[in-house]
């Protein structure tokens, strides 16, 4: 033990001497990292965005069958008949019930050549009731019946023209931004919201909507109520908790980002490796000399091995702990905006590197490091001492 | 030849050193083939003329349906082969994940419009005559063991029948496959339906489609037909945007991010790393090299051929990692293909990627071989040997 802190210390104050080498395997290995964190904090930021939508005790109600938003569609009659059902929270205004239209409007994104898909929800006063956490942080609400919408703080930042006193061309006529709305970073500050009746004429929708949301009762049952809107024949519906829906589509939304982001760390990191190889084999034969005097005033071989495998580690942890910090540096907090998969409409969201993400790209690191330096070790531990004393 | 003999002796030296060094330049071009075959299917701008088949969507957006009777009328226009029309029809099969898209087209004309969809000329009149009628495409058939005649049973989440029933039954008649290497839009993941039942039994929505797609007599013409459609149902309630089939597809593709971006960091970060690997690899072979080189000088070798020698020798590393790399990522898209494409149409190893590979490596070699090559060249013969 002593001896490998002996072999290591110096090891490592030598490492200054031979930085040229050394910075090959922190460099490599630093972009191997980097990649791999960027990539997940980005799966991870367009996860947390999705599942953190949606309160446990309020629920989504669609048409049977329909398993979207934008799928989905009810009649307004309908909700006469199912603002009666058990366990609504009743307010001063009535139960809180409120119908809302999810629909796409052509927006061009910031810089984009071509129009985006930007979801826009006609929503009744009622949606601001059972939704407490929406803002306004600038400008005003939308003024029922008029020609007005407010856009969520992330659409605001991702599209073009999306601000307080722009037009914005929904169908044939031109609307006016009054506010910017902020929901505490969930998915609807990717949304545009204006007047439901004002939606339904605009869009020739009639008396019907998308969805309707629910403002449940304290301990009141959703599967309960659920199944009393589900087996009532005069209905076609299907009820699901609001937090449920969200967490659903969020697994498979930024899946393929975490599979590709794995893909292709998992490659770097062999090029990584390689070059890892390369550093500790030049390390090893330069110091060739160095070690046969070590083993022949009495360093055991094991010694040397581990001594060296420690300074490859430590290399790769350095390099790792660049690569995370860099991406740490350039992307935590970093807006975008993709296509949800479900949707089918723009999401914004933050990159989000976490604790997690970067202990992965540091286990990635010590990997790279482990195996770039068990190679040239090992020859350097089993090497015959006249062999490497014949070198001077 | 008698450098070669010279460059392949260095190369030798020191084989771990080199053999690890074109590793690791082999994994680079790797990635550098994969990622910019992938960036290009989603950046490379859209050729108006490459493709005989037009798409008329509503101009408001995707998922605004545009009115039937629009059929006769872009038939009318000149130049224009046969209209056919499909519908987004959604819906569940058993399970929320068995998802695959399902659309309602008029049987009559759709693998006209489509040839690269093979199937027998009996299944295709079964298509057309049965009204409940539907065709999968083989990959899947495959997947839930479908054989013609089974009974294939949908829920529909947007559509609703007359009666109220969520539940539609449709008979499978045919099974497709498509042409190899058609890259066609959406392959054999996608089944099609026969529209005349769908249009009776729907509660709304008659009287409309999804799209048309309209094959064109002669794809010089497409740029002219897509402007005289649009300029017909300019100013009408249901105004439209008419481009390539190509353009279509790639409007969801360009809307998931700036694909080639991300792309193109990443193999910035890539060659960025591999740069300094090369470059530290060619400054140690010269290094230990020093008195041999000085030697080369006493005996008469010119600067600028030590120059040459040690460039080559970068070159050498370099152009055969990325021969090697290149090749690899070649081979990975024959395996990867068609999952590839039931995400993006045209995602294919591109032959454009080899040239800026050349580029890339040639590059890469001058920039890490460069330096060591000039210290090489400007050695002083006595300093160099003094070392000895």
């Amino acid at each position: 033990m002593k001896q490998i802190l002996a072999i290591t210390g110096m090891n490592i104050r030598t490492i200054l001497q031979r930085s040229g080498a050394s910075i090959v395997i922190i460099v490599g290995i630093a972009g191997s990292v980097a990649v791999m964190v960027s990539l997940l904090a980005m799966a991870e930021g367009l996860n947390k965005t999705i599942s953190s939508t949606g309160q446990d005790d309020r629920a989504l109600i669609f048409r049977e069958g329909s398993n979207s938003e934008l799928s989905s569609g009810i009649a307004m009659t309908d909700l006469a008949i199912i603002e009666n059902t058990q366990g609504i929270k009743k307010s001063e205004d009535g139960p809180m019930i409120a119908a809302e239209i999810f629909t796409i409007i052509d927006v061009k994104k910031k810089g984009a050549a071509d129009t985006s898909n930007l979801p826009l929800r006609g929503v009744q006063e009622m949606s601001f009731k059972i939704r407490p956490e929406l803002k306004i942080i600038e400008g005003v609400n939308f003024f029922p019946g008029r020609g007005e919408v407010i856009v969520g703080k992330g659409a605001a930042s991702e599209f073009e023209g999306l601000e307080i006193g722009k037009p914005i061309k929904i169908r044939d006529s031109e609307w006016t931004v009054v506010g910017i709305f902020s929901t505490g970073g969930d998915v609807h500050e990717s949304e545009v919201w204006a007047d439901l009746a004002v939606i339904q004429g605009a869009f020739r929708r009639g008396a019907s909507a998308s969805i309707a949301i629910v403002q449940m009762e304290k301990n009141a049952s959703i599967t309960d109520f659920a199944a009393t809107l589900e087996l009532d024949p005069r209905l076609n519906l299907k009820v699901q908790g609001e937090a449920d829906f969200y967490l659903e589509q969020s697994s498979g939304a930024s899946a393929v980002i975490q599979v590709f982001g794995y893909t292709v760390a998992i490659i770097m990191a062999i090029g990584a490796v390689f070059a890892a190889l390369n550093t500790m084999y030049s390390a090893v034969s330069t110091r060739l000399v160095e070690i046969g005097t070590l083993r022949a005033v009495g360093f055991h071989g094991s010694s040397v091995l581990f001594a060296l495998m420690i300074e490859s580690m430590f290399l790769a942890l350095l390099g790792g702990l660049l690569g995370a910090g860099l991406s740490y540096l350039i992307f935590n907090g970093y807006t975008v905006s993709t296509l949800a998969s479900v949707s089918f409409t723009q999401t914004a969201f933050d990159f989000a590197v976490t604790g997690k993400i970067i202990g992965q790209g540091l286990i990635l690191a010590l990997i790279v490091g482990f195996l770039g330096g068990l190679l040239p070790a090992r020859r350097a531990a089993t090497q015959e001492i006249t062999e490497a004393l014949r070198a001077i | 030849m008698k450098y070669w003999m010279l460059i392949s002796a260095a190369l030798k030296r020191k084989q771990t050193r080199t053999v690890l060094t074109i590793c690791s330049i082999t994994v680079a071009f790797v990635l550098f083939g994969t990622l910019r075959s992938i960036a290009v299917a989603f950046t490379e701008d859209v050729d108006f003329s490459g493709d005989d088949r037009l798409v008329v969507m509503s101009k408001l957006s995707f998922i605004e349906p545009l009115p039937m009777a629009y059929h006769q009328r872009i038939q009318s226009v000149e130049g224009v082969d046969l209209v056919a029309h499909r519908e987004w029809f959604g819906g569940t099969y058993i399970d929320v994940n068995n998802f695959f898209p399902k659309w309602p087209v008029n049987a009559e004309v759709w693998f006209d419009v489509y040839p690269e969809f093979i199937i027998s000329e009996q299944e295709k009149r079964d298509f057309v005559n049965t009204r409940t009628g539907m065709v999968a495409g083989k990959a899947i058939a495959e997947k839930y063991n479908w054989k013609v005649g089974d009974k294939i049973p949908i829920m529909g989440d947007i559509w609703v029948k007359e009666d109220g029933s969520i539940l539609w039954e449709f008979d499978l008649v045919g099974i497709f496959s498509q042409e190899e290497g058609s890259g066609v839009y959406g392959g054999d993941q996608q089944a099609f339906i026969n529209h005349s039942y769908f249009e009776e039994s729907r509660m709304w929505g008659k009287g409309t489609v999804g799209n048309y797609v309209v094959k064109v007599k002669n794809k010089e013409d497409n740029e002219r037909i897509a402007k005289e459609i649009d300029k017909m149902f300019a100013n009408s309630s249901d105004e439209t945007k008419t481009s390539t089939e190509a353009a279509f597809s790639k409007m969801f593709a360009e809307q998931v991010g700036d694909i080639g971006l991300i792309m193109n960091s990443i193999l910035a970060a890539v060659f960025f790393t591999m740069l300094l690997v090369t470059g530290n690899t060619m400054s140690q072979a010269v290094r230990e090299r020093t008195p041999e080189l000085a030697v080369f000088k006493t005996i008469g070798y010119s600067d600028s051929k030590i120059l040459c020698l040690v460039l080559v020798e970068a070159m050498f590393m370099c152009f055969l990692g990325m021969a090697i790399g290149i090749a690899i990522s070649f081979i990975v898209f024959l395996f990867l293909e068609e999952d590839l494409a039931a995400f993006i149409d045209g995602i294919s190893f591109q032959p454009s990627v080899i040239l800026w590979a050349f580029a890339t490596a040639l590059v890469m070699a001058l920039i890490a071989g460069l330096p060591p090559a000039l210290g090489a060249m400007r050695l002083k013969v006595v300093d160099a040997l003094r070392k000895d």
